[in-house]
């Protein structure tokens, strides 16, 4: 998708002017994290699941040349094909070609994010097949051609109003008396439309949570069904997962699984998890006589072994978007791309280059919550550094930015020329300051002072009184 | 308060630039509950910053340079305490990492982040203090830095401490973890959202109906004094050491100097 | 085509240390992880523990002394809830398992499903008590959109089958599809394996949490003692 991220501060101001947006983000930092902290405190195995799982992934990072291969050798046992793609070009040219062979004029989707990273939904238009999103979150984004705003819940910036507006405007069969004032209705609505759809499909086309290579199956977790009816009702079952989705065993998969929906959403499991291993058998009653996993890189092995490597552990359980404080200020759109969060700003800029990404790593307080919080103990903070220290690295920080830290850098380093400078700023301030105590204007303070006073200091520096007191 | 031991202990005190250049208070407050406690306390002429303003912003060179001169003017004491989760924080965790072409000064910044402590969880975790003489007549909310917090695993020390003191009575916030937006050259990179972000706290903040807030961090303090000042609360901002030390007769931070006291100002 | 495979796979050698022979042990060991203690308890108890945590996400549960008060218990239920009393079943529970007839209310159907039932009704593989999750496998006599596009779904399942936890039933499949005329070793597998966990639910519109959205509004789950 085209990317708005280089207008992150532009894209932040238009959203925290945004109420309803405000309202929306109010609602989903309560709601998550009292959620997921209520699912880790009910299981004392948690934090060892989680380090269990960290383990897991590493030790595939290690080895993922030998999964790779033997879950494609699986899948193909299975009857189904694995199709290896490097690009996100790739990856289109694939999935079309599999949907035009199939004789496809209808996809059914259920939500996937790398699907959103590759476009592909233009892709299919573009070419007369009709892609149409059966998550229910996706499908409201899809009708408003708006990119998902987070990883597991996309409409989440939007009222019930809005969504029935969209509704009204999009569906065209819609009786103008019929109520679409309640959720319930609106869901209604959905899902009967969706129903259709999904009936008369042609391909079905999923994400995969995981990849398990000793069996060749791909993982499907949803709360609403709407993968089990994209892979189950169509005769052929396209899967798309990015290269490092690979789990070795059933076992692993199940450890991952048991810290995934507790992070997400704080459930103990997803209603629905599912395990596909190749197409339909001979004598099965239902299924894909097809299936097909697509298996993208786009930047992955650009980031093995670099100091972005542990991001590859991420399971895109969304825990460090919902307890971001910046996450929870600008929402997901403010972003500019496929991915959000503290997650997003570490993954975004290795898919689109740090030029267009600038902002993202920036804009942080280092607070550490996500790391915290991250199932897969994904060092999040560390990384956003590595960011800023390539764009210094690569004089990309502005030339302003880079002045003036040079410059007091080089006061900092040398204390006693510090001590110099800062004696006379400081007693003028601190005069200045006496009567009110705070500054409600300073030269060049406008970043503070545009919303806060600053306060007065108070007169000396420690240093220099403390030696003064203690050595008359 | 305990007894003096009978090996006193040397601590350098790493002021922090923040405190060294706007609330000489709370150094000599660090230093007060130090000395109390039996430390012989330091205050090497020899620092300005802990660099992280540079290793924040991705210039790891300067931040480097700061970082040696600082493992110079430390290392040569038993410990190495500062009145700021972030600036201890950024000592202990991250002034290793900044010499990875340097096994010398990596060595020697190890050995200094083994010594290295935030002010409070030195009182209570090295020193076992566990006793306060003195007195604060308020209600207090108090906020968990995010260094403190997270880098430092700070969380019960603080208020271990705050119940010793007599006429004080802790308030908790919702949100006492929840960054307040500061963030070093964040809060004036992306004023919006840190503004947003300090706003939200302030709302916390009165929502306990507290009069005094309190904190380890001076950053984090000004920052939240800032916001409320500028929303017309009357809500007291301190740090932490200003009350345990029962040196509050000064003006909090942000606050007017009494007209009619006129303190020798260096 | 040159290719795809070959680049990305170089790629990914390079850069990474791994040598195959762990990660080979670690596919044919397929070892457990850390497997939750709440799961571990005896036989009553270990139902019990099924029953809430499937209550606990918003499915309901029924007993039956054996296979052949199965109807009558989904009769009950049927009805308790105003449903119609129409049944599409999975083959494997047809009538030569389960004495559908002697229900003379209920009106019974085999095969998959096409989206114009009611209520559909499936056969587990198993239960597992840890979290409440029955475990479905597709097959010719448990086909998958049973499970998925009637409004109401019915699961039977034996109380012996219900487990601690899910890696007894990863042995359990194991064990008992080894036999199946493999050339590949993970044809165990049946096409899908169906992990559910209460009814369908959705909580994308103003994350109000509304049961239903694709899949089934009601689990209903028989569990069937003797």
């Amino acid at each position: 998708m085209e990317s708005t991220a280089g207008t992150f501060k532009e894209n932040a101001k238009q959203a925290l002017a945004d109420a309803k947006l405000r309202d929306a983000l109010a609602k989903l930092s309560d709601g998550f994290p009292v959620k997921r902290r209520d699912a880790a405190a009910r299981l004392p195995e948690f934090d060892d699941l989680c380090d269990q799982a960290k383990a897991i992934k590493e030790h595939v990072l290690e080895n993922l040349g030998f999964y790779l291969e033997a879950f494609e050798a699986r899948v193909t046992e299975a009857g189904g094909t694995v199709h290896w793609c490097r690009s996100a070009a790739e990856a289109r040219t694939t999935i079309l070609r599999i949907c035009k062979q199939a004789g496809a004029k209808t996809v059914t989707k259920s939500k996937s994010m790398i699907s959103e990273e590759i476009a592909i939904n233009e892709h299919l238009e573009t070419h007369d097949v009709e892609p149409v999103e059966t998550d229910l979150g996706e499908y409201i984004i899809q009708l408003r051609h708006e990119p998902p705003s987070h990883i597991i819940a996309p409409a989440i910036h939007l009222t019930k109003d809005q969504i029935a507006d969209t509704f009204r405007e999009k569906h065209s069969h819609l009786d103008a008396a019929r109520n679409l004032e309640e959720p319930e209705t609106l869901l209604e609505e959905a899902r009967g439309e969706l129903r259709r759809k999904f009936i008369a499909a042609d391909v079905g086309l999923t994400g995969a949570n995981m990849l398990v290579a000793e069996t060749g199956s791909i993982v499907l977790v949803t709360n609403e069904g709407n993968a089990d009816l994209t892979y189950s009702l169509p005769k052929t079952h396209i899967a798309i997962a990015s290269l490092e989705k690979i789990v070795p065993t059933l076992e692993d998969a199940t450890t991952i699984l048991r810290v995934l929906a507790r992070s997400a959403t704080g459930q103990d499991m997803s209603v629905y998890t599912t395990f596909c291993t190749g197409p339909k058998r001979a004598q099965d009653l239902d299924g894909p006589e097809d299936f097909h996993v697509v298996l993208l890189d786009n930047g992955r092995t650009k980031m093995l072994g670099t100091e972005f490597h542990d991001m590859l552990r991420c399971i895109r359980c969304g825990a460090c978007l919902n307890h971001c404080p910046i996450y929870k200020a600008v929402g997901g759109h403010a972003y500019g791309w496929v991915y959000s969060g503290p997650m997003g700003a570490v993954l975004i800029p290795n898919l689109i280059g740090l030029d267009e990404a600038h902002h993202l790593p920036n804009a942080s307080t280092l607070c550490g919550k996500c790391e915290e919080v991250c199932p897969m103990r994904i060092p999040l903070p560390r990384m956003l550094r590595s960011w800023r220290k390539k764009q210094f690295e690569q004089e990309k920080t502005s030339f302003v930015s880079r002045t003036a830290l040079k410059a007091w850098a080089a006061l900092a380093r040398r204390p006693w020329l510090y001590r110099l400078a800062v004696a006379a700023p400081i007693a003028v301030l601190a005069l200045l300051g006496r009567e009110k105590g705070r500054f409600r204007w300073l030269p060049l303070g406008g970043g503070w002072t545009s919303l806060r006073d600053m306060p007065a200091p108070e007169g000396g520096t420690f240093i220099s009184r403390w030696h003064k007191e203690r050595q008359p | 308060m305990s007894e003096t031991p009978a090996r006193s202990i040397s601590v350098g005190l790493f002021a922090t630039c923040l405190v060294d250049l706007t609330r000489p208070s709370v150094g000599f407050a660090s230093a007060k509950l130090m000395e109390d406690a039996g430390c012989r306390v330091s205050v090497p002429q020899a620092q300005s910053c802990c660099g992280q303003p540079a290793y924040n912003a991705g210039d790891n060179a300067d931040a480097a340079a700061i970082a040696a001169n600082v493992i110079g003017a430390f290392e040569g004491f038993d410990y190495v305490v500062a009145p700021s989760g972030s600036c201890a924080g950024m000592i202990k965790h991250h002034f290793v990492g900044l010499f990875e072409d340097d096994p010398v000064m990596a060595a020697r910044a190890g050995a200094l982040s083994a010594k290295t402590h935030e002010l409070i969880s030195f009182l209570t975790d090295v020193l076992q203090v566990d006793g306060i003489e003195c007195a604060y007549d308020g209600t207090v909310t108090y906020h968990d830095s995010c260094s403190s917090l997270r880098e430092m695993k700070i969380k019960d020390q603080p208020r271990a401490l705050l119940s010793r003191v007599s006429g004080l009575s802790l308030k908790e916030s919702e949100e006492s973890e929840t960054c307040c937006g500061f963030g070093g050259l964040f809060c004036v990179k992306y004023p919006d959202i840190s503004g947003h972000m300090v706003d939200a706290k302030v709302d916390d903040i009165l929502a306990t109906g507290a009069d005094t807030l309190l904190a380890g961090d001076l950053g984090c303090l000004m920052n939240m004094a800032g916001r409320l000042h500028r929303r017309g609360s009357e809500v007291r901002v301190r740090h932490i050491a200003e009350v345990l030390a029962g040196m509050t007769d000064g003006p909090a931070i942000g606050a007017p100097a009494p007209l009619d006291t006129d303190k020798d100002k260096n | 085509m040159s290719d795809a495979r070959t680049d990305i796979l170089a790629a990914v050698k390079a850069a990474t240390p791994g040598t195959d022979d762990e990660a080979r042990q670690r596919l044919a060991d397929h070892r457990a992880g850390v497997i939750p203690a709440r799961g571990r308890l005896g036989d009553k108890a270990r139902v019990d523990l099924f029953i809430r945590e499937a209550e606990r996400v918003n499915a309901t549960v029924a007993r039956a002394s054996s296979m052949a008060g199965v109807p009558r218990e989904v009769a009950r239920f049927l009805a308790k809830n105003n449903l119609p009393m129409n049944l599409k079943i999975a083959p494997d529970i047809s009538g030569k398992t389960i004495p559908w007839t002697e229900q003379t209310l209920l009106s019974v159907e085999e095969g998959r499903a096409d989206g114009s039932e009611t209520a559909g009704v499936s056969r587990a593989f198993a239960g597992v008590a840890e979290t409440g999750t029955l475990v479905l496998l597709s097959g010719p006599g448990n086909p998958t959109t049973l499970s998925f596009l009637p409004p109401t779904h019915v699961v039977v399942v034996a109380a012996s089958e219900i487990a601690g936890d899910y890696e007894q039933i990863w042995g359990r499949l194991r064990a008992e599809n080894a036999d199946e005329e493999s050339e590949a070793g993970a044809r165990f597998m049946p096409r899908n394996v169906n992990w559910i966990t209460g009814p369908s639910r959705t909580a994308d519109i103003e994350q109000t949490l509304l049961l239903g959205a694709h899949g089934p509004q009601r689990l209903h789950i028989v569990i069937v003692d003797e």
